[in-house]
């Protein structure tokens, strides 16, 4: 393992995420990992600033992803919110790939998480 | 254009501000609005806010980062429009000219006659409203809720969480049937039932009994008493465009529009859940009366309204959500369009289900109860499978 992946999580292989497929990790708080159409992986915190919804039931679309709720759009690149309600980045965490296993590293800021919601979920 | 005029500041206002500034419009922007707030999400406030699980400051929907340059006159009810000179007068007299009025002033909520002058019996439409009713929740507390539709439901399933006692009260139709359709409709009124609600179908008031100012109890016709510490009617909606009369904007079931939000009246739109758009799949106007509308169509309108119209029709299909004892449900297209409804995954015992409506072999709408991700794939299958079809199937 190279030095890189040592602080990472191992995810799955990259096998069992499709291209246009999206995962809910049962991380504290969740995280979204997508595979675009495109080929590229993203990983970003799975609830929606704006209230609660999983972004990995949303709809991606080149690299942006539209909360399934209320239509929120975040970049998948930056975690910046790209059309409102939301107002709030989500976290984006790093992404590799490593002899066919994804690895993925949580970013160390502080989450926007959406009114009522704890890292664990409901209040 | 050099003024904007928006009328109605809550989330279909703004969304108009916020589509004219990125249109490039940079001249004056004036926001009216009859509420004293500042814009703020409704949604919460028969879910969330109601339950006290999030405060007044959350509901903002504005984004202290942005700019729009807007002047805002709020607490300023409109009560005329004056087409020809396109002016708005405001209940205090002033009357504000503009080049382009956008009309966004919502809807009200019904009340009913026999409860006028009660102060235990409330509507649920503003934050005021839900500040007011949250106050009667208290574990314990009877509360009657008037309408079975999606306020009186979701607010049947906060008290219920809150630990109040609570009667549901449901019309001669099955609830939302004109959204969802009288089978899923119960389908999903059994939500009430199953979760401790006592649902009454069909319940008609004939009698209530007061002391003061206060209700203690009504009357069915069917002899039974329901005594309640407070009640709740949501007996649904109306279009507020009263102020329009002797305009020249045409309102039936809300303002009537072209599906690009014009009214008859030229330079002037509507929005939201005041409008009433013409549906090329319906063959008439409808008015959604939804959140996700009035998120929606305002950029739409006011590409048209700024002379560069969209040249592709709507996309997006009525939406609308609803969180019930913990089950989220959606729903978007046209239930009544639909010839048969087909469970299409999980099963209606237990309330996870995703239903698809078809009107022959053309799908017309979906209904998920706690399917969010199928429900998100397939949502967008359906709005291009419909934005193909330009006939009406009506």
């Amino acid at each position: 393992m190279s030095s890189e992946t040592d602080q990472m999580m191992r995810v799955c292989p990259l096998s069992q995420l499709a291209r246009g497929d999206a995962m809910r990790l049962e991380t504290r708080p969740p995280i979204a990992l997508f595979h675009t159409e495109e080929g590229e992986l993203f990983a970003i915190d799975d609830t929606c600033t704006h209230q609660d919804a999983s972004l990995a039931d949303g709809y991606v679309e080149g690299c942006e992803v539209e909360c399934p709720l209320h239509a929120s759009k975040f970049d998948l690149r930056t975690g910046k919110v790209d059309a409102p309600p939301a107002k709030l980045p989500v976290r984006v965490h790093t992404v590799e790939v490593l002899d066919g296993d994804i690895y993925l590293k949580e970013s160390e800021e502080e989450p926007n998480l959406p009114p009522g919601i704890t890292v664990d979920g409901h209040v | 254009m050099k003024t904007l005029a928006i009328v109605g500041s809550s989330l279909a206002g703004l969304s108009a501000a916020r589509a004219a500034r990125a249109e490039g419009f940079d001249g004056r922007l004036l926001m009216i609005g009859d509420e004293v707030h500042r814009p703020y999400d409704r949604p919460p406030l028969s879910k969330d806010f109601l339950a006290g699980k999030v405060g007044q400051e959350t509901l903002s929907l504005e984004d202290p980062t942005e700019d729009l340059s807007a002047e805002w006159m709020l607490g300023e009810r409109a009560v005329a429009l004056d087409a020809g000179e396109r002016a708005v007068v405001l209940a205090n007299g002033q009357r504000v000219a503009a080049d382009g009025v956008v009309i966004a002033t919502g809807s009200t909520a019904r009340t009913l006659p026999q409860f006028e002058g009660l102060e235990n019996v409330y509507t649920l439409r503003t934050l005021d409203d839900a500040v007011a009713l949250r106050e009667e929740l208290r574990p314990g507390a009877r509360l009657l809720v008037l309408g079975a539709g999606l306020i009186g439901a979701e607010v049947a399933s906060t008290a219920l969480a809150a630990g109040v006692e609570v009667t549901l009260l449901g019309g001669p139709r099955v609830p939302l049937t004109r959204s969802v359709g009288a089978h899923m409709g119960a389908v999903l009124a059994g939500l009430h039932a199953a979760h401790g609600v006592t649902f009454i179908q069909n319940a008609v008031l004939e009698s209530v009994r007061s002391e003061g100012a206060r209700l203690l109890s009504v009357g069915l016709s069917d002899g039974r008493v329901v005594e309640a510490d407070a009640v709740l009617v949501a007996v649904g909606g109306e279009a507020a465009t009263a102020w329009l009369e002797g305009s020249g904007v045409a309102t039936a079931d809300g303002v009537i529009c072209d599906d690009h939000g014009r009214t008859r009246v030229p330079g002037v739109v509507a929005v939201g859940d005041c409008a009433a758009w013409e549906d090329q799949h319906l063959g008439r106007h409808h008015r959604h009366g939804h959140w996700n509308s009035a998120l929606t169509q305002p950029a739409r309108a006011i590409k048209a309204l700024l002379g560069t119209p969209d040249p592709q029709p709507v996309a997006t299909l009525p939406y609308f959500w609803s969180d019930q004892y913990g089950i989220r449900i959606q729903f978007s297209g046209h239930a009544e369009l639909a010839d048969r409804v087909e469970i299409e995954e999980g099963d209606l015992s237990t309330h996870t289900f995703l239903a698809a409506y078809y009107r022959g072999e053309q799908p017309i709408g979906l209904l998920s109860s706690g399917q969010p991700r199928l429900f998100g794939k397939r949502r967008r299958q359906l709005e291009r499978s419909l934005a193909a079809q330009t006939f009406t199937f009506s």
